[in-house]
């Protein structure tokens, strides 16, 4: 009878099928933009990208000087992730500082298991717009850990809460999950491993 | 369409493989979601089982999780979904005066895809050791992230929703190159049947989200087998994302499932309370309205996840904002009874509970659309009351209506009056049995997708059990009927309904192999 418009609707709505399922895939930038911009996801988008420079955040932060006047909780939790055979946690639960403030806490891991791991701890921080304002000089998550069979370390987390951090927010909690990469060493070897500690004093 | 052919066609299993004809390919869709709906059935039968007294009794915990995520999975996909592709399959082209489906060969293939996707989408049930260790699917039917990427036969599932998804679109794109360009000369589009409408916007939903689902299921697939990291934190991605992106589709597919029920409740009412619809053009903008908030409050089912305020507030006020559209419809249909002849047959009883029961559904979605009060409520019995309010007392209600309305039409007998009053009083009766308690136990704090519980929830459990019993008990009594239908009953006339009007109601009981050859005139 009349194929003509069938043709035309059929080759209109599959294109529309077509571009939604690249929508489908579009929402992935769209949902980072989104967490970079609103801080969304209590992540870091440049710790996690590798552009993060803890150098110039922390000079920029220092500036700003310290304020006696508020306290911030800085709450720690660690946790990881099913497949990986190790226990990890903060040595510190819980500190209260003043905005501006250097302070250094440590996180305990120890690989539990007979071979070696390469692990990646990832942050995430709840209230989520307080990512904006947790500068970190020193981390474990920046790169990825090496442990070898039954290796404990200590690590450091060296941070400074913003002075420009919201009034409204009065604790902070800084989640810490670690991950099996299912990398091998040898392919991590230009990595470099954190160093232990001193015991905290 | 025209070939006209006017000999015979095949018999036997090749006139079912190979049939274009769109009554035939409706009847295949009514029967595999027939099928679906007891094989989900029974998997809420083990779920209810077990749950009767707290305490593990009958399965283990891992096959508890496969019977919830399966039953939800073949219901949604198995049996709402296909049973009102089979409705509109059977009607659309009757109701507008079109004497097939648009592209009758696709049709076939559309069909013919289902029972290939529900045997992958089952498979895995029966893989791994003996059968209580099954490996199909335990991670809930909305398959989280990182949960579901743990499964070891994720890619069945997978390619299972792939040809479900397929399967959608082409079903989808054939309605609406049937309703757009195969009207009789005269039905304009606001003519149209109720049914015909809420089918059109559904379909439109269909292609706009089926393909964001199919993207998800993708993104699984790579990042389990092919090293990608979309939802994977480990590598930089976000489990919480999963759930964005689920639910972009997820909540516009609540609504593919409840608008068609919409459109029928729609036929159904006005037939017996011998009045026109009280609203048309509010009944068509109405829908119209649901389907776009339906994009746009997708992050209502996930409030918990640590949004902003900000978020939660914008997502409580849209979706709030779809009660607006809703109530419309609700007061459209209690206005067409209001002060009408109306008539109690078992089609109408069906129409009836489901606008009572439906909006039950439609309170405790407000109560859950708001995140202040939805905190509590997550993931409790509360959500699995509210939503089975709305599918079952809503969706599925509509559509055994449907099939009480339409049948005298498709087999020419009309159905057992008797029998089918009994079918309807013990299915209402029992589905609140079931249901009703559980929003109790939702609000004493009951989570869902637990095999065991807590003493305290002991006692509505037991109830709701013996509710689920009696209402699955109920739908073998509809198959005995639907048969004793089809095998015979007294005669149907055209008009079947004393006050129906349409189409459909014109052509002979049982509706002719082939109708509307030559377009009808419209008045």
């Amino acid at each position: 009878m009349q194929s003509k418009p069938h043709q035309r609707t059929v080759i209109l709505f599959s294109t529309i099928a077509l571009l939604m399922f690249g929508f489908g895939y579009a929402l992935v930038p769209l949902y980072n933009v989104f967490c970079n911009v609103f801080g969304f996801n209590g992540r870091n988008e440049a710790i996690d990208n590798g552009t993060y420079n803890p150098r110039a955040e922390a000079a920029r932060v220092l500036k700003e000087g310290v304020d006696k006047t508020r306290t911030v909780t800085v709450q720690f939790v660690a946790s990881e992730n099913q497949d990986l055979p190790w226990e990890f946690h903060p040595m510190t639960g819980s500190i209260d500082v003043h905005p501006g403030e250097v302070t250094q806490v440590k996180f305990y891991a120890k690989n539990l298991s007979d071979r070696t791991v390469v692990a990646r701890a990832v942050p995430s921080m709840r209230p989520s717009e307080g990512v904006k304002y947790f500068t970190k000089m020193e981390c474990f998550c920046f790169n990825n850990q090496v442990f070898k069979p039954g290796e404990v370390k200590e690590m450091p987390l060296i941070f400074i809460v913003n002075r420009n951090l919201p009034k409204k927010i009065q604790r902070l909690t800084q989640a810490y999950t670690f991950f099996d990469t299912k990398l091998s060493a040898e392919s991590m070897a230009d990595v470099k491993a954190v160093q232990p500690a001193a015991p905290p004093g | 369409m025209s070939d006209n052919h006017h000999h015979d066609h095949p018999t036997g299993i090749k006139r079912w493989l190979f049939t274009t004809n769109h009554k035939d390919i409706g009847t295949l869709y009514l029967w595999f979601s027939f099928i679906m709906l007891l094989i989900g059935g029974a998997f809420a039968m083990v779920i209810r089982a077990e749950l009767m007294y707290p305490g593990m009794q009958i399965v283990d915990p891992n096959f508890f999780n496969m019977m919830t995520t399966m039953h939800g999975l073949v219901m949604v996909f198995g049996a709402i979904m296909p049973s009102t592709v089979g409705l509109a399959n059977w009607c659309i082209p009757m109701m507008i005066g079109a004497p097939d489906m648009a592209l009758p060969r696709m049709n076939n293939w559309s069909f013919w895809i289902l029972p290939f996707a529900a045997t992958m989408l089952v498979a895995p049930m029966f893989m791994g050791g003996h059968f209580m260790s099954g490996q199909g699917p335990a991670f809930g039917w909305t398959f989280y992230e990182p949960l579901s990427g743990q499964n070891d036969k994720l890619a069945f599932f997978v390619f299972a929703v792939h040809l479900l998804g397929i399967s959608s679109i082409m079903g989808s794109i054939n309605i609406i190159a049937t309703i757009l360009n195969m009207r009789a000369p005269g039905m304009t589009l606001m003519k149209m049947p109720m049914f015909v409408w809420t089918w059109l916007i559904t379909a439109f939903l269909l292609i706009a989200v089926m393909p964001v689902l199919a993207g998800a299921v993708t993104m699984m697939l790579t990042d389990k087998y092919f090293g990608t990291s979309f939802f994977n934190a480990a590598g930089g991605g976000d489990p919480v994302l999963f759930q964005h992106v689920f639910w972009f589709f997820g909540h516009p597919e609540v609504y593919i499932m409840i608008l068609p029920a919409f459109g029928i409740v729609s036929q159904i009412i006005p037939t017996f309370a011998r009045k026109k619809l009280f609203g048309y053009a509010s009944m068509v903008y109405a829908t119209a309205a649901i389907a776009f908030l339906s994009f746009i409050v997708w992050a209502h089912h996930m409030f918990t996840v640590g949004m902003p305020v900000a978020g939660e507030l914008y997502f409580t006020y849209a979706t709030v904002m779809i009660a607006v559209p809703t109530a419309v419809k609700v007061f459209n249909w209690t206005a067409t009874m209001w002060k009408g002849a109306m008539t109690f047959e078992t089609p109408m009883l069906w129409a009836i509970a489901f606008v009572i029961l439906f909006t039950i559904g439609g309170f405790t979605g407000l109560m859950l659309g708001v995140a202040t009060s939805d905190f509590q409520y997550q993931d409790t019995y509360f959500v699995v009351a509210h939503f089975h309010y709305v599918l079952v007392t809503g969706a599925l209600f509509a559509i055994i209506g449907a099939v009480y309305y339409w049948l005298p039409k498709w087999t020419g007998h009309m159905y057992d009056e008797k029998l089918s009053k009994l079918h309807f009083w013990m299915s209402t009766i029992s589905v609140n049995v079931l249901f009703f308690p559980q929003h109790f136990l939702g609000l004493e704090g009951m989570p869902r997708r637990i095999p065991d519980y807590n003493p305290m929830f002991a006692d509505w459990n037991f109830v709701s059990s013996i509710g689920g019993f009696v209402f699955g008990a109920s739908q073998i009594l509809f198959l005995f009927i639907v048969i004793k239908t089809i095998r015979g009953g007294a005669k149907a006339t055209s008009q079947v309904w004393e006050g129906a009007e349409g189409l459909e109601w014109t052509v002979a009981s049982p509706a002719p192999y082939h109708t509307f050859e030559n377009p009808p005139a419209i008045k």
